[in-house]
């Protein structure tokens, strides 16, 4: 099987829906949306078992030479190791399943072609992206996935304020994009060449540890990563984003396109490795980020907005993990967290659907008994998402990066702290949700029930976010590491420092009792006593907000960036640059004016202008003599 | 020919040319005008005469054949044209021939 497959078939199936969507019968549409994403995780599958059962390294492939300039020589080439694989691996799956969702989600909407075109237009770009083997081919696989997190966005285009929230994905993704294409260059000014496998294996000779240039280079870096994964200080984009439909926030404002940062600092681990600043400043990113974000998840009302914030969130542990050299921690929450979530958000998108477009948290409730499939899986997703002990696989995986942020070789205590801190929130302002959506009593009729093409992808994500996380046991037990023996060949594995060798199993007791507390904390407020939460919310009404205005960052760049953009606009209407040519024109036409004057018509001046003429050169030959 | 009658002749052709321009200059009446400007071309020829005679030339009487021939060539184009003005226009005042400003 032929690893262009992969990525061919969506891109297949799109240009399918874009030139024929609208004459294809709409039964058809779905098939050749879902089928050839389908068939593209087939094509996986085949790819991944040759793959372990040869035990390959890698995989490459060259379709052909992209262009070849003065020694710039991209291709269109693709390389897929363990890190590669385990991406489109979710990618498609997970892809697959919201697909599926998607079918009978979507269904009564106008531009179901159109929908599930962009959508395949996407996991081509996202297969693209992660399987590029030279960061051009990723670059473009990057603005293809934002091109269409923008389509998909302000889907409902009509509505004026999902044209916003596209525009400003779009536009804050591009302040990272735009450090990302700068960082592009300084490579490519050192390495001469911009093909990943070649930078990791000089950039170690090239650049001491420590180097400035690598420091410079790394965060560039991560400013793109910062962008596309929405987190501080660009974060403001994502919860925006949630004006799209439910399944597109699902595949691509959780579950992928958003965690493109995260790959991409683990594609590039090389680079960071030589610049443990940067490294630092990516594990401070994080754990600001999930800690921001999980306060103003605890805030919201509006469901997806939770979620969402969970989202940036969950992506600030990837980031913190990443932060610390716990590569394959970082890959292994990515791959538990795009589970979840994407289940997650499903889940929501049927709530939403059955309640007739309801996202506020406070008018739902008592849902447990009208929506029984939905509650049990989402259920699940948010016992993953809080990380509860044993069961779930966000416990796993969570708790992997808990214990190495305090414990791996770089780790430290305040990274720990934060993530403990972060892991609390996450659980109360989780079951918070799933306590005002599906307990207490009914305050919106339900219309709907939704059928087997929405309730089996939820139930094969709560099977998977579940089993998930046993391909990873901790060592305190079971000890079963074939996630990151797995990862090896691609992302080094991590040592532990000294003297923590023994008191894993206390770090898991801890994470998992804060996690259960959380929980608690959530029953007490929102089942046991509901008024305490109107209480606490009026005695800190400002911090209150301040917190749902996502820690006012949509202000503070509104005020120190939109605004004095939009006023140097208004003022540079009348293009400043431009005023010298419009003097210009303006002297034109005044001496045309002033000449148009003397041709009056009249005869006798016209002599009169020829005598004088002949009195001033004959003048003049006197006067030179 | 002596300096005396050189000068005096010049003189004399410098003085019709001017009042010739001086016509054309304020006349509106255009077949004065035409008028004017035969006096020009006669002055003009006088002076010829003068500078011919001067240096014991004929080329200055071959210059005045000359300008007689075009004078008459002249004269009949300026009033084929001063016809057209006045079928055109009903009248004779050159200032109304105006249509060509700018």
């Amino acid at each position: 099987m032929n690893l262009l497959v992969t990525p061919l078939l969506p891109l297949l199936g799109s240009f399918i829906l874009i030139v024929a969507g609208s004459r294809l019968p709409k039964r058809m549409v779905p098939l050749v949306g879902a089928g050839s994403v389908g068939l593209s995780a087939i094509a996986t599958l085949i790819l991944g078992y040759r793959f372990i059962s040869n035990s390959l390294t890698s995989i490459d492939i060259t379709a052909w030479q992209w262009m070849d300039v003065a020694g710039f020589s991209p291709a269109i080439a693709f390389h897929l190791d363990a890190l590669s694989l385990i991406f489109i691996f979710v990618i498609t799956f997970v892809g697959f399943l919201i697909h599926v969702y998607s079918a009978e989600y979507m269904i009564d909407d106008d531009g179901y072609a159109r929908f599930f075109a962009y959508l395949n237009l996407f996991v081509c770009s996202m297969l693209t992206l992660v399987l590029a083997n030279n960061l051009v081919l990723l670059y473009f696989g990057w603005e293809g996935v934002g091109l269409c997190s923008y389509l998909l966005i302000g889907f409902w285009y009509t509505e004026e304020k999902n044209g916003y929230a596209a525009r400003k994905a779009f536009i804050v993704t591009r302040v990272g994009d735009t450090a990302l294409g700068i960082g592009l260059f300084m490579l490519f000014q050192h390495f001469n060449t911009l093909n990943i496998q070649e930078i990791a294996t000089q950039a170690p000779q090239h650049w001491a540890v420590g180097s400035e240039t690598a420091m410079i280079v790394s965060l560039l870096l991560l400013g793109g990563a910062v962008g596309k994964s929405a987190q501080l200080p660009l974060q403001t984009w994502l919860p925006d984003a949630m004006a799209g439909p439910s399944p597109v926030s699902a595949l691509i404002h959780a579950a992928t396109m958003v965690t493109a940062g995260v790959y991409l600092i683990a594609r590039t681990h090389a680079i960071f490795e030589l610049a443990p600043d940067a490294l630092m400043i990516v594990g401070i990113v994080g754990a600001a980020t999930l800690v921001m974000a999980g306060f103003t998840a605890l805030t919201q009302y509006d469901l997806k907005r939770v979620l969402a914030y969970s989202t940036i969130s969950q992506i600030g542990y990837m980031f913190m993990a990443l932060g610390v050299s716990a590569w394959s921690a970082a890959i292994f929450h990515f791959m538990i967290h795009a589970f979840f979530k994407a289940l997650l958000f499903l889940a929501a998108g049927a709530v939403i659907h059955a309640l007739h477009n309801e996202q506020d948290m406070y008018k739902m409730g008592g849902l447990k008994k009208k929506l029984p499939v939905i509650y049990w899986t989402f259920l699940i997703g948010a016992s993953s998402l809080a990380a509860l002990p044993l069961l779930t696989g966000g416990f796993y995986s969570k708790d992997q990066i808990l214990w190495l942020s305090l414990a791996g070789e770089h780790g430290n205590i305040w990274f720990f702290l934060f993530g403990l801190l972060g892991a609390f929130i996450t659980s109360i302002y989780t079951f918070r949700m799933l306590f005002l959506t599906f307990f207490g009593e009914e305050k919106t009729h339900v219309h709907h029930v939704p059928g087997n093409g929405i309730n089996i992808p939820l139930l094969i994500l709560a099977g998977l976010s579940t089993i998930g996380g046993f391909i990873e046991l901790p060592h305190s037990f079971g000890h079963f590491t074939v996630f990151s023996d797995f990862l090896k060949p691609v992302l080094p594995s991590i040592s532990i420092q000294e003297g923590f060798e023994g008191i894993e199993w206390m770090i898991q007791l801890i994470a998992a009792g804060v996690a259960i507390s959380g929980v608690y904390v959530a029953y007490v407020f929102y089942i046991l006593k509901p008024g305490l939460s109107v209480e606490l919310k009026s005695s800190a009404a400002d911090l209150n907000s301040f917190f749902f205005s996502g820690w006012g960052f949509d202000a503070l760049y509104d005020k120190f960036i939109v605004r004095p953009f939009v006023w140097i606009a208004n003022i540079n209407k009348r293009d400043i640059v431009d005023q010298l040519y419009e003097g210009l024109v303006w002297g034109a036409n005044a001496l045309n004016r002033v000449l148009a004057f003397t041709q009056s018509g009249i005869l006798r001046w016209y002599i009169m202008g020829i005598v004088i003429g002949g009195i001033l050169l004959l003048a003049l030959g006197i006067v030179k003599g | 020919m002596n300096e005396l009658q050189i000068s005096s002749g010049l003189l004399l052709a410098g003085a019709l040319f001017m009042l010739g321009l001086i016509g054309v200059l304020i006349r509106r009446n255009i077949i004065f005008m035409l008028v004017c400007v035969e006096i020009m071309l006669n002055a003009a020829g006088l002076a010829f005469i003068v500078a011919g005679s001067k240096w014991a030339q004929p080329d200055g009487q071959v210059m005045f054949i000359f300008i007689l021939t075009m004078a008459a060539a002249e004269v009949s184009v300026g009033l084929a044209l001063i016809l057209q003005i006045h079928h055109q226009l009903k009248t004779l005042d050159g200032d109304a021939a105006n249509s060509m400003k700018g």
